[in-house]
């Protein structure tokens, strides 16, 4: 299946739940925030959520600002 | 004791810092311990997914008062879309509105940034609102529920000085929130005449993360702003302007 | 927040206290600022400040060249009609008062505005009694409707009115309202308005934020000078001043010193302000706002009006006569009060002229369409 990461589209061989994906890509969970599809999906909720075709993925995290 | 209270929290430390540009961010912690710095800006960006850096989080102490910025936001929409996901992170609601939409000077869109500020204080957010010091927007900041106004002293990262004086004095003058110089501060002197015309604070990234030896540097604009801040405590004396009289001008209430 | 407001929040304090423990060092500090904060312009009303006269009055003569250039405007007022409903103890229109009354008709109006005009002055200040109502009001926009041709700036000072109101006068010609709180204290004002309209305190307190509403030009406020302990008054001017341009950038907010010397037989000022108190009241007002307009009349005696020009005053009342029909007439019986300059408009002028100030007499043109 198909979804977009970070505005790449990227080929998922199987289906995974947000935070297992997170954690796989070597992610720290405890610092990003995640936007599922266009909204902002709380930290929570991540377990529970299972990536689908066509998702849209945002994650974001801090850095250097002025 | 002379503290600025912004979003309730009081704070002692005029002094606010970008953690941005930092050839070597593990800087940001010494400087934190050793000038007290509170309040600490961060940007909001995609991830790497390939990996590797640490996170920026990871080099600011926990008390730290993290004040994100809004970067890359081109108008009101984006800035309030920014400012949501920064507070989804779980960083407290504390946020910098910075709308920018010209790539050359990078000069904030006042308007915008006012339809933001309405949005977001309305939410709850505390915000700081980075502007071009102009007195009527300043107002309207002020009416959309702004925390403090942040006016440039010289375009971002130019490290010029305060060029806006005349107009931000105005500013200080005239507008009941605190008035925070962003942006534009190259030199400590710089920011203490900031601070001694009654700027509630000044923020600093560039002048210190790019100085080449950037705690020291933190150091000198910390003095800076608390000498600047005491000077403006302590009301300058007396200059001989109007004193000598050419001619009196009340002989006649004498006669 | 409201001007009301602002007033509540001096309750508890005691002005004449903080007044008696002003130090000539504050007086000092506050005439070294740029731009002074409200305690600043209090210090400055002080007993201590009394003694700064000559510094503060170099200060303001600075600021006022700075911001105004040696330049002094001219305006007369042009007294419609004596017929009132309220019965204020200082003053000789008030409805108990056995005067003549007389309200001017539309000829009378033109001819009055002639003799102004004749004498070179294209600025007029139209006053009446107080007779709130709609009446009045179209009365108001006739009269400004007539006199359109013989002045380029119109002004009026009337009854309290709403901003629709001062909307329409706006929209007839009237570019400035004038309107004196005449006293800022609630109980004061209570006692010395004894009947009519004008006891409403609010409504009158309010009205030059909605002329400002409004969006007329410039608007002029003050306190009769006497009524009451004079620096708090005169603090509250200020404040008001300062509280409008604050809230309303694009008008020009003007005060007016008026000070009552003597009233209708049987009323003497309380707290009367002498020459050098007067001083005091407007060399602070310019220190705290250097960029109001100030008016001083011809209450004043003229050997004062003429000291007074270099010490911040920016416009001038000349050739004054307070009774209806006065210019017509020729007499100033039953006038609203006493004048003391009785100089014409060209004896002004040439005093103005030989102290290094030009009279402006005209201000602006309008441009027809």
């Amino acid at each position: 299946m198909r979804v977009t990461v970070n505005g790449e589209s990227l080929e998922l061989s199987e289906s995974t739940t947000l935070l297992d994906y997170l954690i796989r890509r070597n992610l720290n969970p405890a610092v990003l925030v995640v936007e599922y599809n266009g909204k902002i999906l709380h930290r929570d909720h991540w377990s529970q959520i299972q990536i689908g075709d066509g998702d849209t993925l945002e994650i974001l995290s801090f850095v250097g600002g002025g | 004791m002379d503290k600025l209270i912004i979003g309730g929290r009081e704070l002692k430390n005029r002094l606010f810092i970008g953690s941005g540009k930092f050839a070597d961010e593990s800087l940001i912690g010494p400087i934190v311990a050793q000038t007290g710095v509170e309040v600490i800006t961060v940007a909001l960006r995609r991830v790497d997914l390939s990996g590797g850096k640490e996170n920026i989080l990871n080099y600011i102490p926990k008390d730290c008062v993290l004040l994100p910025n809004t970067s890359g936001a081109r108008n009101a929409e984006e800035a309030v879309r920014i400012a949501r996901l920064a507070q989804a992170a779980g960083c407290g609601n504390w946020v910098k509105i910075e709308v920018i939409s010209d790539n050359k000077y990078l000069l904030p869109d006042n308007n915008e940034t006012i339809k933001a500020t309405r949005i977001l204080a309305e939410e709850g957010f505390v915000v700081l609102p980075y502007m071009h010091p102009d007195l009527y927007a300043a107002k309207e900041l002020e009416r959309a529920g702004a925390a403090a106004v942040m006016p440039l002293g010289a375009p971002i990262g130019t490290n010029r000085g305060l060029k806006t004086k005349e107009i931000v004095r105005i500013l200080i003058e005239e507008c009941e929130l605190p008035v925070i110089v962003d942006a534009g501060i190259g030199k400590p002197s710089e920011a203490a005449e900031a601070m001694e015309m009654g700027a509630a604070a000044v923020l600093v990234n560039t002048a210190i993360a790019t100085a080449g030896n950037p705690t020291m540097m933190a150091n000198a604009f910390s003095q800076a702003v608390q000498a600047g801040r005491q000077a403006f405590l302590a009301q300058p004396g007396e200059t001989t302007e109007y004193a000598r009289a050419s001619s009196p001008l009340t002989g006649f209430l004498r006669s | 927040m409201s001007f009301h407001q602002i007033i509540e929040g001096y309750k508890d304090f005691h002005i004449p206290a903080y007044l008696s423990k002003v130090s000539a060092g504050e007086v000092k500090a506050a005439l070294q600022k740029d731009f002074l904060k409200p305690q600043d312009f209090l210090t400055l009303l002080s007993p201590a400040a009394a003694e700064h006269l000559e510094a503060m009055a170099q200060k303001a003569h600075q600021l006022t060249l700075q911001h105004f250039g040696r330049v002094i405007q001219l305006f007369t007022p042009l007294y419609l009609s004596n017929f009132c409903v309220n019965r204020c103890l200082y003053c000789n229109f008030n409805s108990g008062n056995a005067i003549g009354r007389r309200k001017l008709d539309a000829q009378e109006i033109r001819a009055e505005a002639k003799a102004i005009a004749a004498t070179g002055l294209k600025q007029i200040l139209l006053l009446t009694g107080d007779v709130p109502g709609k009446a009045a009001v179209d009365y108001l926009i006739e009269a400004v409707t007539l006199v359109r041709e013989y002045f380029t700036s119109i002004g009026i000072e009337v009854n309290p009115m709403g901003v629709d109101d001062y909307r329409r006068l706006a929209q007839a010609g009237v570019d400035s309202m004038t309107i004196y709180q005449e006293v800022y204290n609630q109980a004061v004002y209570d006692s010395l308005h004894l009947s009519g309209p004008k006891k409403d305190y609010h409504w009158r307190l309010n009205a030059p934020e909605r002329a400002c509403q409004a969006r007329l030009r410039t608007v002029n406020i003050g306190a009769l000078l006497g009524l009451h302990h004079w620096p708090t008054e005169a603090f509250f001017t200020g404040l008001h001043a300062s509280y409008l341009q604050n809230k309303y950038l694009d008008t020009e907010i003007n005060i007016s010193l008026p000070r009552i010397k003597s009233g209708p037989v049987g009323y003497q000022p309380q707290s009367p302000v002498s020459d050098a108190e007067l001083v005091q009241i407007l060399l602070a007002l310019r220190l705290f706002m250097p960029r109001s307009g100030i008016t001083l009349s011809t209450r004043e005696p003229a050997e004062l009006r003429n000291h007074l020009v270099p010490l911040g005053i920016t416009r001038m009342s000349a050739g004054v006569n307070t009774a209806v029909g006065g210019h017509i007439d020729g007499h100033s019986d039953d006038g609203q009060f006493r004048i003391s300059d009785e100089r014409s408009v060209d004896e002004v002028q040439q005093m103005l002229i030989s102290k290094g100030y030009q009279p402006v007499t005209q201000d602006w043109h309008h441009i027809a369409g």
